[in-house]
């Protein structure tokens, strides 16, 4: 059984974390709400109560996965950078501006819109990647101020050159008929977005743990000395780590207009860069396990969405749970005696067998 | 015995790795002695003083000093009852002088705020005269040897009024006309009434100057006793359980052409200071030449410079006739460069990967490990089963992380990378540093085979037992550059070596080339 804990260590720190997590919920729902049982009923049952809820939830997971993955290859090679945000808007924004402009059959035009954004996504990141690479500048500093550039020039483009006069608030033209996805489940907004999320997490497992480049992300991410004094090219590995990252929130970025609003409307950081890290750092930076906390985090949001509607509480609880959550993993310490005193008693006991 | 100054009794120690370092643990020492704490590498040596010295919190025993029990919470505590510890690795400032490292803590000052420097110069000569050890009390740190670094840790323990002072391996970077100077002063002290500890797994030093002894062996105390009649070899058999081998390896047979070459190799490092001073050698095919010297004077430099990780200002460097000095560290693995790094957790391994995952570093990329960049994990398991067992690593699986096993595991997992890359010319720096002497004898064995195969090795030790039990050449470097060359090792002693690793001596143009 030690054993066992020991060696599940970190998966089981999770766990405790979100259970602590739940627990925290609970109390302040007792302490804030007027009629606590309907709020707790509300909140933890409410985003399963309707089907239309429940899609709710995969639509709200898709860009989170895509962003979640996308960081957690980044962070896989030990790369700290924050731009997926700003590649996430600025090839929605791109890619929106390439949709209205051109026409062509639905088979050729929703591949290549993705791939236009993805491009601008993968360039846009790779700024922060040479900075890195040449003149090791923080990614961390470099990414996070390009955000800002990302989100502007966004504005800019849309704005000014593609904007729908007719729609009486400010969002882009209306992307054409043959460059939106399709729903896959009829009379819901379920989609070909949210498949297309799940794939880039199963690729990027598949990625990470089984190619020769996924290897060396995560013997750089291990240790760089130890990597360069194998052979592997780490600058290489720096500048691929980017390009992927800002690849694939742009396509998520894409994919949210292409499937849920059919044109750009964002005039506030949508904030899904940040959603990413929060998935990330709850997956452990693993791709499989980033669709299940995306999930989760999406289940928390509509949670706190429908008791804000229905209930007493506002939504903002679910930011304190999740900070929460984020802050028990991500501190080293929290359960550390407790690993200690098995280590020891292990190791007195594997003593006493000799 | 009622003249025990200390007594350590039952001390019980586990890290939060879960490596039991002390298994209760006792040891008596005597005051105003010399009293020798032995034992291999990873025995927990050093880590008994830490407990001792209030560094490091234990689990179970106590320590009971002048007769009252105490229990040192940090080390302030510990200098405060009289107890001083020299570590190791020395702690001094190097940007520092002497006078200012000696009062870190205690400064003298002028105006409540300023530091006195003239009084800490002051209290520097006084402390230095009263203990008769010389130190150059106005210089930087930076600029002197370490032996006299040595000194000033010593001088800064007595300084805080130490009466017992421990010293943690302090033969270990001196050579061995630094190490009896040093042995003069222990002498010295004891006659000025003060208890000494010192950690040492030599064991002529033992020999040489301890009055008592505690062995240690498997995070255990063996036996504490006084020396009298005890010689080297029986402290030997206790320390490891059996007999340690430190006959020399019979010369090569066959010696074949130049496959390494280094010609006047010159680098300056970021700090201006010189650290090669253009380097000459050559290693041939079926022979080790070993390189002698204390560390810090260059070799790290020139090890990096020839697999790549660093460049030189000017020289060259060949293997096998192509010079490597512009190639990536992938495309001088595939030169033939096989390279055991003086630092494996540095360079050597991952340690948060598995064992299989470091055994490939340097391979995974060929054709027989992955078509098309996917992966065969089944074969490389396959393949890493075979090293684990050929190479007697113990591991409970492939898939273990590399950061579980032990030292001398973790070594081992380099070695069977390194020796398995079918190189011809292989670096081997610090090969044995911190393994068990099982290891060490399966890595002498290892890299002699290598040598009867035919390839070319270059060993690069601090351990001038280790240089001489396995070249068949030697050179000395000190400061940069190479002082003597000894074409015949066999005919060699450890005390011939010191002049030319101190650079009290140095032969007149000084190389490792073959056709001088
Ligand atoms: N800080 C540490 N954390 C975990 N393990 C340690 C630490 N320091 C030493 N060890 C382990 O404890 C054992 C004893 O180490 P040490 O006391 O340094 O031995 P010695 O000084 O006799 O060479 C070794 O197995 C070593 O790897
Ligand atoms: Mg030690």
């Amino acid at each position: 059984m030690e054993k066992w804990i020991l060696k599940y260590f970190t998966l089981i720190r999770v766990m405790i974390a979100l259970i602590i997590g739940v627990i925290v919920t609970i109390l302040m729902i007792y302490l804030i709400s007027e009629y606590p049982g309907e709020s707790l009923k509300y909140f933890f049952t409410g985003p399963l109560a309707s089907k239309g809820r429940l899609f709710n939830i995969l639509e709200m997971a898709a860009p989170m996965i895509f962003c979640g993955v996308a960081i957690a290859i980044s962070f896989q090679a030990d790369q700290f950078n924050l731009g997926a945000e700003g590649s996430f808007i600025i090839a929605a924004a791109v890619g929106t501006a390439f949709a209205v402009s051109t026409n062509m059959p639905a088979l050729l035009h929703i591949p290549l819109v993705l791939i236009v954004a993805g491009v601008t996504g993968a360039v846009w990141s790779l700024i922060p990647g040479i900075l890195k690479a040449k003149w090791n500048a923080s990614e961390l500093v470099s990414s996070l101020m390009m955000n800002y550039v990302a989100f502007y020039f966004s504005l800019y483009l849309i704005n000014s050159h593609f904007r729908d006069l007719d729609a009486g608030f400010l969002v882009s033209l209306r992307l054409p008929e043959t460059a939106v996805f399709g729903q896959f489940i009829t009379g819901t907004r379920m989609h070909f977005g949210i498949i297309l999320a799940v794939v880039a997490a199963l690729w990027a497992y598949y990625f990470l743990y089984h190619t020769t480049s996924g290897y060396e992300f995560r013997q750089t991410g291990y240790n760089k000395s130890f990597a360069r004094f194998g052979g592997i090219n780490i600058i290489k590995v720096i500048i691929l780590s980017q390009v992927l990252l800002g690849f694939i929130a742009g396509v998520g970025g894409m994919s949210e207009v292409m499937g849920i609003h059919g044109r750009f409307l964002w005039q506030g950081q949508p904030g899904y860069g940040w959603d990413g890290i929060i998935v990330a750092i709850i997956g452990r930076s693993h791709p499989i396990l980033i669709i299940f906390s995306s999930l989760l985090l999406a289940y928390l949001r509509v949670g706190g969405q429908v008791l804000n509607l229905m209930g007493d509480v506002p939504a903002e609880l679910v930011n304190v749970i999740q900070s929460l959550i984020i802050l028990l993993i991500t501190a080293e310490a929290f359960l550390g005696q407790w690993k200690y005193r098995i280590t020891r008693r292990q190791a007195e006991r594997e003593e006493a067998a000799k | 015995m009622s003249n025990n100054i200390l007594d350590i009794k039952e001390i019980f120690k586990v890290y939060p790795d879960g490596v039991i370092a002390n298994r209760n643990v006792s040891m008596d020492v005597q005051e105003n002695s010399i009293h020798a704490l032995v034992g291999e590498n990873g025995a927990g040596k050093s880590t008994l003083m830490k407990v001792l010295f209030g560094i490091t919190p234990y689990q179970g025993g106590s320590i009971e000093y002048k007769g009252s029990e105490v229990k040192f919470s940090n080390p302030r505590e510990a200098i405060a009852a009289g107890i001083g510890m020299v570590h190791q690795h020395l702690m001094l400032a190097p940007d520092l002088t002497v006078a200012e490292n000696l009062i870190l803590g205690m400064e003298p000052l002028r105006g409540k705020l300023f530091l006195d420097a003239d009084e800490a110069v002051r209290i520097c000569r006084e402390a230095s005269e009263k203990y008769g050890l010389a130190v150059p009390a106005e210089k930087k740190i930076r600029d002197l040897p370490i032996g006299v670094r040595q000194r000033v840790e010593i001088l800064k323990a007595l300084a805080r009024n130490a009466e017992v002072l421990i010293l943690d391996e302090p033969t270990a970077v001196l050579t061995p006309q630094e190490t009896d100077v040093l042995f003069k002063t222990l002498d010295g002290l004891k006659a000025a009434g003060k208890t000494i500890i010192f950690i040492t797994h030599k064991l002529s030093e033992v020999t040489r100057v301890a009055d008592r002894i505690t062995v240690m062996r498997d995070a255990q105390a063996i036996i504490t006793r006084d020396m009298d009649d005890l010689d080297e070899v029986k402290i030997a058999s206790l320390m490891v359980g059996r007999k340690i081998n430190t006959e020399r390896i019979p010369a090569p047979v066959k010696i074949g052409s130049v496959k390494l070459s280094v010609r006047d190799l010159k680098y300056t490092n970021s700090d201006g200071v010189e650290a090669l001073k253009g380097i000459d050698l050559d290693v041939r095919s079926g022979e080790i030449l070993g390189l002698a010297g204390v560390e810090g004077n260059g070799q790290t430099e020139l090890v990096e410079i020839i697999a790549g990780l660093m460049a030189p200002d000017s020289g060259s460097v060949t293997i096998d006739g192509t010079s490597v000095l512009s190639l990536t560290p992938r495309q001088i693995r595939e030169a033939g460069l096989a390279h055991i790094p003086e630092d494996r957790m540095e360079n050597g391994v991952a340690e948060v990967a598995s064992v299989e995952e470091n055994l490939i570093v340097d391979r995974y990329y060929k054709p027989e490990y992955n078509t098309r960049g996917r992966l065969y994990w089944k074969l490389i398991t396959e393949k890493s089963k075979e090293l684990i067992k050929k190479f007697n690593i113990l591991t409970k699986s492939s898939k273990t992380n590399v950061g579980s096993l032990s030292g001398g595991n973790i070594q081992k997992v380099v070695v069977a990378r390194e020796l398995t890359s079918n190189p011809g010319v292989i670096i081997a720096a610090q090969p044995t540093r911190g393994v068990d002497i099982g290891s060490e004898e399966l890595i002498h064995n290892l890299l002699k085979q290598a040598r009867d195969e035919g390839k070319a090795v270059f060993l690069i030790s601090a351990d001038l037992d280790e240089v001489l039990k396995l070249s068949n050449r030697v050179v000395v470097f000190y400061d940069g550059e190479i002082t003597a060359h000894f074409k015949d090792a066999s005919k060699v002693e450890d005390v011939d070596l010191g002049p030319y690793m101190l650079g009290i001596k140095k032969e007149d143009a000084a190389s490792g080339k073959m056709d001088s």
